[in-house]
């Protein structure tokens, strides 16, 4: 287990918990009970209960015919885009949800971009019976109107975040200020791989039940469970995290990360972190991050709001840094060409998130016969009117 | 001997003043530090600002974000600071955020406090591990002191380490809160307040977040060495002649 956190809450020179006074005794209450909690038998019965029975796990490894023939290998989809709520983020928030429980909280906050997470979130409330509370940049909540509608259905109160550049970002600090007035009873479920130890571990195990499936899919597909290459795209990066993370103690694997270019990655509109960040700390934890020489955030830019973030988890970081991971970018225009790509050839409307992954096949060699797995981490229904607008629908 | 230490001395129900660098003009950093001791501030803590300033409330992150978009940098702070000491002789703290202090060069940003005669430090978001290990003897080279926050929900074992560690004051934050809420004073603060006053410190005590008027500062010094007040006097002073707002706003704590 090389890339895994230390007793410390580093994954090498990443991670840790920058955290003001306020927030040190919930994050410290987190980071004392989580492993034992989710070791449970109990927890892990209910967790893989709900995770079959609610979620329709496991989800597919579909291998993708008319895609792979045009790139001329195996191209497998983690299809979770099937998951209950259209994402992978459910896989979290059910693990989260748990926890919270057994903590005793009462309340649950979260902050949410593309509205996938506070869609799941909402939805894990509703299941729980559990107050739900999301918060969301004025802008996202424009553009992705539709998971709003969702939000309030399931009973959640959507608060705009109004600050900075009204995305994500925004809407995580008002997330964490609310825990900071909130300490007692509420339970912040983030959404991602990021924010103070023990959050990025935490997020990663509950995603991790992607590449544990995959790898029992591709025996039973291929007979063998190491792929040629990983892929899946980055924006805090738990899709990612959850796909690379039973491979990436073999090495054989090739893991690709890709980020959000935006309009370019020297056009000052672009998400892509590891080549415009640099090491730096931001919602809690030491990462890499896009910011000023004087270390001030600078707002990122991508089509699709759920990588519209100018950091990336501090396990991604440690990733690139070591090498091991390779971290490249797509632009707006080619995540959405290749949205309609797999649309066109494989009848599956990927979310823009995903649609950057699968972009990143488009650069790519390959040689005949090697497996290639994409992680589909959602689907496109909520991006509907950015393709709509795009492509003149 | 260091200007915190001498001030706690001296003095009791000491009031200190928390104000935005560059706000509400990026050339006011300095001017309001010497009205402030006019008026009869007994210490200051000049915010540098930050993009995403989580623990604090609307007021002072909308003053951080006037002063950024008005240029505002650590680096054009300190050449500001420069003219500090040449009218103010109280002490006076920077406060802020990790990140810029990282990108700035802890080393460098120590050297440079020293440089204009700053006399301590408060990044709430810095770790009390990574100061220990990593920071510590660098704040000390440099006679800074780096002030910790403590909280209602801060364990009684953990006040005492962050005793230990400090040299100057310890902030206690009067509840469990972003910058701007108003103070009150019920069973649950009351106990909390008592608690850390028994608990025999070796270094004073200041309360802050919370305290907007002289009500809530006497109530504070009742159970503290002082009090430090922000959004109230960053909201007083957001438009018209500074040397008038700031002396108007400091005249409502004299009796």
């Amino acid at each position: 287990m090389k890339y895994k956190v230390n007793e410390k809450g580093y994954y090498g020179d990443f991670g840790g918990a920058y955290i003001p006074e306020m927030l040190y005794p919930n994050v410290e209450e987190l980071r004392q009970n989580y492993l034992k909690i989710i070791d449970d038998v109990d927890f892990q019965k209910e967790f893989h209960q709900l995770m079959k029975d609610y979620v329709g796990r496991p989800s597919p490894l579909y291998l993708a015919k008319r895609l792979s023939a045009r790139y001329g290998a195996n191209i497998f989809l983690k299809r979770e885009d099937l998951n209950h709520t259209g994402a992978h983020k459910i896989n979290n928030t059910i693990g989260q949800i748990l926890l919270a429980e057994k903590l005793g909280k009462k309340r649950i906050i979260a902050e949410t971009g593309a509205g996938q997470h506070g869609v799941a979130t909402a939805t894990v409330c509703a299941l729980r019976n559990l107050e739900c509370v999301i918060y969301m940049g004025e802008v996202d909540i424009e553009r992705q109107a539709p998971n709003v509608s969702r939000m309030k259905m399931l009973g959640a109160k959507v608060v705009p975040a109004s600050s900075g550049s009204k995305t994500l970002k925004d809407a995580t600090n008002e997330a964490m200020r609310d825990w900071i007035n909130n300490p007692v009873d509420t339970h912040y479920i983030i959404g991602s791989v990021v924010g103070p130890h023990p959050y990025p571990d935490m997020v990663a195990i509950f995603q991790s039940i992607i590449s544990e499936e995959t790898k029992r899919q591709l025996i039973e597909q291929t007979g063998n469970d190491q792929p040629d290459y990983v892929l899946a795209c980055v924006g805090g990066g738990s899709n990612a995290m959850g796909m690379f993370y039973h491979f990436m103690d073999d090495e054989n694997v090739k893991l690709f990360a890709v980020e959000a270019a935006g309009r370019g990655v020297s056009s000052g509109f672009s998400a892509a972190t590891t080549y415009l960040g640099k090491e730096g700390v931001l919602h809690g934890s030491r990462s890499i991050l896009m910011q000023t020489e004087d270390g001030q955030v600078v707002e990122p830019h991508s089509v699709s709001a759920g990588l519209d973030y100018p950091g990336i988890g501090p396990q991604h970081a440690h990733l690139f840094k070591s090498g091991r991971g390779k971290y490249v970018s797509i632009t707006d225009e080619e995540s959405l060409d290749a949205g309609l790509l797999l649309t066109q050839l494989e009848g599956i409307i990927p979310a823009i998130e995903s649609a950057h992954a699968l972009a990143y096949l488009e650069k790519m060699e390959f040689k005949a016969g090697e497996n290639v797995v994409v992680c589909l981490s959602g689907r496109g229904d909520k991006d509907l009117d950015t393709y709509i607008k795009y492509f003149n629908l | 001997m260091n200007r915190i230490k001498q001030l706690f001395e001296k003095k009791k129900n000491i009031l200190s003043i928390y104000y935005t660098a560059g706000y509400p003009n990026i050339g006011d950093t300095i001017e309001i530090a010497e009205a402030l001791q006019r008026s009869g501030a007994d210490m200051l803590e000049i915010g540098f600002p930050y993009s995403d300033p989580v623990a604090d409330g609307p007021v002072i992150q909308a003053s951080s974000k006037q002063s950024l978009d008005q240029g505002m940098t650590l680096k054009i702070l300190f050449e500001q600071l420069k003219d500090l000491r040449k009218n103010v002789n109280i002490p006076v703290l920077l406060m802020g955020y990790v990140n810029p202090v990282l990108q700035f060069g802890v080393e460098n940003f120590c050297k440079a406090c020293e440089e204009v005669g700053i006399d301590g430090c408060i990044v709430p978001d810095l770790p009390m591990v990574e100061y220990e290990e990593f920071h510590k003897e660098c704040f000390e080279k440099h006679n800074i002191s780096n002030i910790f926050l403590i909280t209602p929900q801060t364990a009684d074992e953990r006040i005492h380490k962050i005793d230990g560690l400090s040299n100057g004051f310890i902030y206690l934050l009067s509840s469990s809160a972003t910058t701007g809420k108003n103070l009150e004073v019920g069973n649950i603060t009351e106990t909390y307040f008592s608690r850390v006053a028994a608990m025999n410190l070796k270094n004073p005590t200041m309360i802050g977040f919370g305290i907007s008027d002289k009500i809530t500062f006497d109530k504070a010094c009742q159970y503290a060495n002082g009090a430090i007040i922000g959004t109230a006097f960053v909201k007083a002073i957001a438009n018209g002649n500074l040397d008038e707002s700031v002396s108007d706003f400091m005249k409502t704590f004299k009796n």
